[in-house]
């Protein structure tokens, strides 16, 4: 173990150096920026949570599990999962293994930047004691790690479809350079440490590549110009790192912090957002994810391109992505990185639409116009929601649910009440919907009922989300029909029909409602599967979320829809928003249901006197 | 003014020359559909203001055409976004849309 150059310097490392000190003084302006634009008490917020633990063992977990090991793209696809990780996780381990060899043996060489990446030039080794030995087979598997990431990376450019894409991103041109730095880092790196693996030494890959070139290139002269090129690529690659793609390496743990923390977006662009907006990898998996792009010229409209115009401020674009998207939330359900992009897009429309003028002075008279309050303890009060309202057949069904329950309840919009709010929130108008939220949360705390049945998924998730409703219970109304399912308080009569459950946005991916509906189905009849489920369940085409798709590309989102749901050829469509059940009806050759007319018209009604 | 015990009926004369051609094809550029509205009132009977206040699209869109924007956005300006208009519309016009164009062009902001 010596130094082979003496004073520990080549010249050729000041590319590396120059690309390094950009970086690291450009990452640490751009944090302080960041917190600097948030909000006094959410900066309070991220102070708090870094000296909680366990929000601490929240942050390592989360950086490891999905910086390092990419966990959320192996559970996707196996082969697009280890490209990820094996160039993520073998780069760090490079870069560890590195550091441990500068301080264990040349230590007076500890805190030098460059000494850790060029260890094989500056030190000679003998691969004879075992240190050296573990340490030079270590650093040549990683590498050998990373080198096969790198080819699926370029087998990926060709046929993205082997490791499970249909679509990936256009890269722009700091993108392409960026990339093709990548490529060319590793590759460089073996050369050069194989060419030096005569004078330091190397393992079971440097070594060989030391004898290859050996045999007809024959000498030393080769060692200066591979170390330059490795140095050099290094460099030009951290200079485009800022404004590529890649610049989510070193964001998205920043961004991991800020959302372990808690905190939410409260400007499209600064604060969280700008950390979102640079946390994007550019990876294309919301490309497949969009309901949109089952026409192909929606393709620009996708999550990826929004977040790409953000970063170049083009409002014009910016905006009209931000209008067209359904906001189904399966981009943000699939993001590896978990960017809220739905968020994003909702805090632009607000910039937008939040000062327009509205006037809601008839708040003050609408009033609940149901029966007068029951002080029950245990009183439901039932919220229908206006689309509901447009599918009374689902209105029925409860109240005939309800009344074989025995349950006593009050029905708070039963000649049309106020709306919940949420398209208001969708479309941007916030200040807008705070007032109707206001008004709401009076008539619901005034009824004196302490749990709340919703018909609507899109009530449900406003008002678990922005209602302060303390000590109310909410439940969407497949929760409440699977909770008197299994207190034996509604029996249901079990046919050999089948059925498919639709996955409405609001209710699974909006509130985390998957296995209720799947449980009550299951006590009807048989319950198939549809092509794509729960998580990557597919919108409807009827979303409130869009505000300029025309109908013509909603029938076309919904047939896709269709198609996909009666995968399984099931006899009944069932889903659990009145606004899915307008807009498949419409379309649907098979007869389409919400789980409250499956389960009316399944009631047992001689089965609990029994 | 002395009081007659009657007064005089504001004028209902509809004057086309106040209608400003510019914002209205602003309008239809940003929602292309305004122009396929066949004036069948199913979105005002399903609306869910118009339960309270006089909210109707549909007289919104018939204010505008005959230049009285100031009448038009009264008719608009309860309006809750709900999107029953839209479920309803036989004509599939993208109402929501539609309400905050008018709003973003016609009212001063």
């Amino acid at each position: 173990m010596r130094e082979r150059i003496i004073g520990g310097y080549d010249h050729f490392v000041l590319p590396f150096m120059i690309g390094m000190i950009f970086i690291l003084v450009y990452l640490l302006i751009a944090m302080i920026k960041v917190i600097m634009s948030l909000p006094a008490s959410d900066r309070k917020k991220l102070a708090l949570s870094l000296i909680n633990p366990k929000i601490m063992y929240k942050n390592i977990r989360d950086i490891i599990c999905d910086c390092l090991l990419h966990i959320k793209i192996f559970k996707r696809n196996l082969l697009l999962g280890y490209m990820h990780a094996s160039i993520a996780f073998g780069w760090f381990m490079i870069i560890v293994i590195g550091h441990i060899e500068v301080m264990l043996f040349v230590p007076q060489r500890n805190g030098s930047l460059y000494y850790p990446l060029f260890y094989r030039f500056f030190v000679a080794e003998q691969n004879q004691t075992l240190k050296g030995a573990v340490f030079f087979f270590l650093m040549d598997f990683f590498l050998l790690v990373i080198l096969s990431g790198i080819g699926l990376a370029m087998y990926k450019r060709i046929r993205s479809r082997a490791l499970g894409m249909r679509r990936t991103t256009k890269p722009c041109f700091a993108d392409r350079v960026a990339l093709y730095c990548l490529w060319s880092i590793f590759p460089l790196r073996l050369l050069a440490e194989g060419f030096t693996a005569g004078i330091s030494g190397g393992s079971f890959l440097t070594k060989p590549t030391n004898m290859l070139f050996a045999s007809f290139l024959g000498n030393d002269m080769n060692i200066m110009p591979t170390w330059w090129a490795y140095s050099t690529v290094l460099g030009i690659f951290f200079l485009a790192l800022p404004f590529s793609r890649y610049m989510h390496i070193p964001t998205e743990a920043f961004y991991i912090f800020l959302r372990n923390a808690g905190l939410k977006i409260h400007h499209p662009r600064k604060g969280v957002a700008e950390a979102e907006i640079y946390s994007c990898s550019s990876c294309g998996i919301c490309l497949d994810a969009c309901p949109m792009n089952v026409q192909k010229k929606n393709l620009p409209y996708s999550s990826v391109y929004f977040i790409r115009f953000q970063r170049r401020n083009n409002k014009k674009k910016i905006n009209e992505i931000a209008d067209k998207c359904l906001m189904c939330g399966k981009c943000v359900a699939l993001c590896p990185v978990g960017v809220d992009s739905c968020g994003l897009k909702q805090a632009q429309r607000a910039v937008v639409n939040n000062t327009l003028p509205y006037d809601y002075k008839f708040l003050g008279t609408a009033g609940h116009t149901a029966a007068a309050p029951q002080n029950d303890d245990n009183g439901i009060l039932y919220f229908a929601g206006c689309m509901t309202h447009l599918t009374p057949a689902i209105i029925k069904s409860m109240t005939k649910i309800f009344e074989a329950a025995g349950e006593k309840y009050l029905f708070a919009d039963k000649d049309g009440g106020v709306c919940c709010g949420r398209p208001l929130m969708l479309a941007g108008k916030t200040e807008a919907a705070k007032e109707v939220i206001a008004k709401n949360t009076q008539n619901i705390m005034e009824s004196g009922c302490k749990t709340v049945v919703l018909s609507c998924p899109i009530c449900l998730k406003v008002l678990k989300e922005e209602y302060n409703l303390k000590g109310i219970t909410l439940l969407h109304h497949t929760q409440y029909i699977n909770n008197l399912i299994q207190q034996k308080r509604l029996v249901l009569n079990k046919s050999e029909e089948s059925f498919v459950f639709h996955d409405p946005c609001e209710l699974g991916r909006g509130c985390n409602i998957y296995n209720e509906p799947r449980n009550v189905l299951q006590s009807i009849g048989q319950l198939k599967k549809a092509g794509k489920e729960k998580k990557e369940s597919i919108c409807c085409g009827g979303s409130l979320g869009s505000l300029t798709l025309n109908y013509n590309d909603r029938v076309k989102i919904t047939q896709e829809s269709l198609n996909i749901l009666t995968y399984n050829n099931p006899d009944k469509i069932v889903t659990a928003c009145p606004l899915c059940l307008k807009t498949f009806s419409d379309q649907s050759a098979r007869p389409v249901v919400d789980i409250a007319q499956t389960v009316a018209e399944n009631i047992c009604n001689g089965c609990i006197k029994q | 003014m002395a009081n007659f015990g009657y007064s005089l009926t504001k004028s209902s004369r509809i004057d086309l020359n106040n209608r400003n051609i510019e914002k209205w094809n602003r309008l239809v550029e940003l929602e292309p559909d305004v122009l396929k509205c066949m004036a069948c009132g199913s979105c005002t009977a399903s609306c869910t203001a118009g339960k309270f206040t006089k909210t109707s699209l549909r007289s919104a869109i018939l204010y505008l055409q005959n230049g009285q924007e100031k009448e038009a956005l009264e008719y608009i300006q309860s309006c809750l976004l709900c999107g029953k208009c839209f479920m309803v519309c036989p004509r599939a016009i993208n109402t929501r849309h539609l309400l905050l164009s008018i709003s973003k062009i016609y009212s001063n902001r």
